[in-house]
């Protein structure tokens, strides 16, 4: 009978519509902010940088690496110094324009002092377009804790590996204690 | 080719022009064409493009070989593994580097969960230009949306990945990915044959797309038609076929061909695809063995982009793109940056008989043939 | 697979008189007698090349290239190269868009982004650019107009 095709598709949606009071896989609307889909390790928006116990002992050494690497070009670092001009293992500014920044990752990839992770936070909105999305050193700051409660598989990998590059520092490289001299 | 107005006994007519212009809701983003009607029949048609413009090529001349795989996913922006597949190819190529085997199988993972992915948004909207306002997309991409989430645990994000690397994958698959994708492979022949029994029998969409837009053979192949619009038009051309690229020819898969090279057989070759694409994974995912992701030379090269400097010379890498053939052209002059690197689109090639397909039709059917044809603006303007 | 060498045999043995180069796995043709050796790679039957893939300009700083990739889809082989090059002052090369038809958009693009000239095109206008735009993009001696701070990567 001429029809018969449309007629088919038709009792496909009524299906569709019946079972979804139903089933859960029919009807997969999320209602969000009040329910959240749950959160995957691995997903990466913009990055943070981390600190192991105070904000002053962050990890970045400022040797610009991923300032030269990323691709769109956000991230601006200037080197400390101390008072008399020497330079300091330690950025003064660091500063990544969220605006330009396209959350590829690269600079997670190359860091060699593990000091730069990719966040979860997407909750960013601001009122600005300019000066409100750049953010600098004191924004990015976050916690090895924090790290370990986001990433746990990845955070444990890396603590891994830094206890592993500390045992080797401290064998047989480094100078023996001296010998006491015999108490007599 | 030229369409000859019919001359009236009666009325005296004039051609109509009408910019069918970049802000439209059926032309997949912004491409305009400028169509000279008469009365509703189309008599001549012209694209034009470059309103997505942005320059790719120059842009990874100023970067390392490793910084623009990010820019790479932004080009077919809905199938973003296969485009890294292909740039990594190229340069692999280039560069002479081995990728081993459990890279090779994931590659091969990704890349026909990407298939799925692609022909399953393009069938449903396919579907919303012809009228049947949304219902198809939403179906689809509920079942999208499975395979995103996977690539999201996998990758870090949905859409724009940035996983291949040169020599291999970035970072190795989760412990639930493998049976996150047996669910997948479990469930999509069950929906496949939902949304036939939907559509494929649907007297409408039989009646507005068979006989509508054909393409001839000797046309499509003189005019760089590649993927399943060539295969559409009676074609056996499968370039993971005739190339034997990574290792495809250890998997068994027939390659749906069309008859009259009309709308309707590019949609059902695709629906094709999509059953031979599961047979593939099924395979992969059986016989995927333990090893490293990524070659020695390869990690050095992810972890130091600016070291990376392949020997000098060219070289052209090609996949089997959900859309057609998209090749990657790379020069390089021995530095650590690209000298030429240009991207061989699919989209912007199939492009090129658009005007001859559509003389003769209406402007509705304009609509359907350009949906059929599935372009991505983003690969169109680079 | 054919390789080079015989292709470069068989088009001196046709076309007596030209002189081709071998540079890497790909062919360097005159621009004189382009027109010709095109028609001949399309029609000969141990060839049968039918389907143009790519069409890519490339600027090296004293000359221009336009680099060709050919596959046969009846008889299923792989790519053959061939580069054309002509000079940087008055760039012009024989379009080959009423042979093969894919390098209709292609031959645009080059023209829009390099200022290649292809005589014998029919319809050859800006494409990815708007129209009344000056400069050409992608030559190597282009500057952008409101670059701020230099690009260099390293």
């Amino acid at each position: 009978m001429y029809g018969f095709g449309v007629i088919k598709g038709m009792l496909v949606t009524l299906k569709n519509f019946v079972l979804s009071y139903f089933t859960k896989e029919r009807l997969t609307t999320v209602q969000y902010p009040e329910e959240r889909l749950p959160e995957k390790e691995r997903f990466r928006n913009f990055p943070f940088l981390i600190y192991d116990d105070k904000p002053e002992d962050l990890r970045c050494v400022s040797c610009d690496i991923c300032a030269k690497e990323c691709p769109p070009k956000c991230i601006t670092i200037v080197r400390d110094t101390d008072a008399q001009g020497k330079p300091l293992k330690r950025p003064k500014v660091f500063d990544i324009d969220f605006s330009i920044c396209m959350n590829c990752g690269i600079c997670e990839e190359v860091c060699p002092f593990d000091a730069i992770f990719m966040d979860h936070e997407f909750e960013l909105g601001e009122y600005g377009r300019f000066e409100e999305l750049n953010y600098h050193k004191e924004d990015l700051l976050k916690s090895a804790e924090y790290f370990a409660q986001i990433r746990p598989t990845d955070a444990a990998l890396i603590e891994a590996k830094r206890r592993q590059k500390e045992a080797k520092g401290a064998h047989p490289t480094s100078p023996t204690p001296p010998i006491p001299p015999p108490s007599s | 080719m030229e369409y000859e107005l019919k001359e009236s006994p009666t009325l005296d007519t004039q051609a109509l022009e009408v910019s069918l212009g970049p802000q439209h809701p059926s032309t997949h983003g912004v491409f305009r064409m400028n169509v000279k009607l008469d009365g509703e029949t189309i008599v001549q048609l012209k694209p034009v493009m470059g309103y997505l413009h942005r320059n790719h090529e120059k842009l990874a001349e100023n970067m390392s070989w490793l910084g623009s795989m990010p820019y790479t996913d932004r080009l077919d922006y809905i199938c973003s593994m296969t485009n890294n597949f292909a740039y990594a190819l190229a340069v692999e190529k280039l560069a002479g580097l081995e990728v081993p085997e459990r890279a090779q199988y994931v590659r091969v993972i990704m890349a026909e969960l990407t298939r799925l992915v692609n022909h399953t948004l393009l069938v449903g909207f396919l579907l919303n230009d012809l009228g049947a306002f949304f219902t198809p997309v939403l179906y689809a991409f509920r079942e999208r949306e499975k395979i995103l989430d996977l690539f999201e645990a996998v990758a870090g994000s949905r859409m724009m990945c940035n996983y291949f690397r040169f020599g291999g994958v970035k970072i190795d698959v989760t412990d639930d990915f493998i049976p996150q994708v047996k669910q997948i492979i479990r469930r999509y022949p069950k929906f496949l044959d939902e949304f036939e029994t939907l559509l494929s029998e649907n007297e409408i969409l039989m009646a507005r797309c068979q006989k509508v837009g054909i393409l001839p053979r000797e046309l499509a192949i003189n005019a760089g038609v590649s993927g399943p619009m060539l295969r559409a038009s009676g074609v056996p051309y499968d370039i993971r076929k005739v190339d034997h690229y990574s290792i495809y020819d250890r998997f068994p898969f027939r390659v749906p061909i069309g008859e009259a090279g009309d709308v309707y057989d590019r949609y059902y070759v695709r629906i094709l695809e999509m059953r031979e694409s599961i047979k593939i994974l099924e395979q992969a995912v059986r016989e995927i063995p333990a090893g490293p992701t990524i070659s020695p030379v390869g990690l050095t090269g992810a972890k130091s982009p600016r070291n990376f400097k392949p020997p000098k010379g060219d070289a052209y890498g090609r996949i089997e793109a959900p859309k057609g053939e998209l090749g990657f052209y790379v020069v390089s002059d021995g530095s650590a940056k690209p000298y030429r690197y240009h991207v061989r689109a699919p989209s912007f090639i199939n492009l090129t008989i658009l005007e001859d397909m559509c003389l003769g039709y209406k402007v509705a059917d304009a609509i359907i043939i350009l949906g059929s044809i599935d372009i991505v603006l983003g690969e169109v303007d680079r | 697979m054919i390789s080079i060498e015989e292709v470069k045999r068989d088009i001196e043995n046709k076309f007596p008189g030209t002189v081709l180069t071998v540079e890497g796995t790909s062919l360097v043709i005159p621009r004189a007698s382009w027109r010709d050796i095109a028609s001949f790679l399309k029609n000969d039957p141990s060839y049968a090349l039918d389907y143009l893939s790519s069409v890519t300009g490339v600027d090296y700083k004293e000359y221009f290239e336009v680099v060709y990739h050919f596959f046969s889809v009846a008889k299923k082989e792989g790519p053959i190269t061939v580069k054309v090059r002509t000079a940087r002052s008055e760039a012009k090369i024989p379009s080959v868009t009423p042979i093969w038809r894919s390098a209709e958009f292609q031959e645009r693009e080059a023209y829009d982004l390099l200022g290649i000239q292809f005589e014998g095109h029919p319809d050859l206008r800006r494409i990815l650019m708007w129209e009344g735009f000056q400069f050409h993009p992608l030559r190597k001696d282009y500057v952008q107009e409101n670059q701020d701070r230099p690009v260099e990567q390293f």
